[in-house]
């Protein structure tokens, strides 16, 4: 293809090429956002369906966990938008650092992830053969808290008066848990690659006022992926806490 | 940037106690402040703007219709417990 520097041959300006990007990401960003809708609606009727056991899974989630990971996220959006606009008023080293920052964040939040699923390994909540809500009130592990123990003990107590089937729905939640948070750490894993690849960019030199359409079109998506993480905080973490 | 500010208070409301719908408008809230300032919609060609209202179109289509269907359809199977007495047709989704 004919490209003079950093313009293809069918565009006329460096403004037109770029407005075509992000109308293009936009145009992915739209089929992202009916896949995580489905999942969402997913999640919504089960939860209609079984909402006792949905319950006792949320409040299983660890909400100091969760918290930070959405301020570190949300954070991360942030240093992202400052990397688009270091860019865009030609502060290369601005740029490369902001970027950096970003991929530092994103890397903490999939870490706090990884801390979060071991957690779920040691308590049995992971769906399958040995899947027992049962098992962690019963098995206390160093470090829990006894008072926050006996709460979950006299809740999935209750639960099981309630609903007798508490292992199989309590199944359905922690698989969408699981399916959910991982599609979106997938996300998260593939745009820190698109960042590393941005930050050798950003230390050549590329991105300046005229050109910058790389840095922000993986910020477009970037925030994207943040915004899922937003309606799944709330969604996962939130829904029948009331201790 | 006051924005962010903004949210990250928001993250921290969420600790007391608070309904379903409380916690859902503070992240479109949210939401939508990302979408605004810094994916730059405010400041976006009409085209794009168009792109981003037809998501949320079709979203409220998707989540809609098939939240309307899927609670004034008759799902309980079980027999004596549910508003159903008639034997239930075999297109009826089991829930």
């Amino acid at each position: 293809m004919h490209r003079t520097g950093d313009l293809y041959g069918q565009f006329q300006t460096l403004e037109q090429q770029k407005e075509t990007a992000a109308l293009g990401m936009w145009i992915f960003l739209v089929t992202e956002v009916l896949f995580f809708g489905g999942l969402f609606l997913t999640y919504t009727i089960n939860r209609m369906a079984y909402s006792t056991a949905f319950g006792i899974g949320s409040n299983t989630l660890d909400i100091t966990l969760g918290a930070g990971n959405t301020v570190v996220l949300i954070l991360s959006s942030l240093t992202m938008a400052m990397a688009v606009w270091s860019a865009q008023v030609g502060k290369k080293k601005l740029v490369s650092i902001f970027l950096i920052a970003t991929l530092g964040l994103g890397t903490v939040f999939l870490g706090v992830k990884a801390v979060e699923y071991k957690q779920k390994f040691d308590h049995h909540l992971i769906p399958g053969r040995s899947f027992d809500m049962k098992y962690h009130p019963t098995h206390p592990m160093p470090g829990d808290d006894p008072k926050e123990l006996a709460l979950e003990k006299k809740e999935v107590e209750e639960a099981f008066a309630h609903d007798p089937d508490i292992n199989a729905h309590g199944q359905l939640y922690f698989s969408l848990y699981f399916g959910m948070t991982g599609l979106h750490a997938l996300h998260m894993i593939i745009g820190a690659g698109l960042l590393v690849w941005l930050i050798k960019g950003s230390f050549a030199g590329r991105f300046r006022p005229q050109y910058n359409t790389p840095v922000e079109i993986v910020g477009l998506y970037w925030h994207f992926v943040d915004i899922v993480w937003i309606f799944l905080f709330p969604l996962l973490y939130l829904i029948d806490r009331h201790r | 940037m006051i924005g962010t500010t903004l949210t990250v208070w928001a993250a921290f409301q969420n600790f007391g106690p608070f309904n379903i719908v409380i916690a859902l408008g503070i992240a479109t809230i949210k939401a939508a402040l990302v979408v605004l300032y810094f994916m730059h919609a405010r400041y976006s060609p009409h085209r794009t703007q168009l792109v981003i209202v037809c998501a949320i179109f079709w979203l409220a289509i998707m989540l809609g219709l098939t939240l309307a269907d899927y609670n004034t359809r008759p799902h309980n199977m079980q027999p004596g417990e549910g508003r159903l007495v008639q034997p239930v047709p075999s297109h009826f989704l089991s829930v």
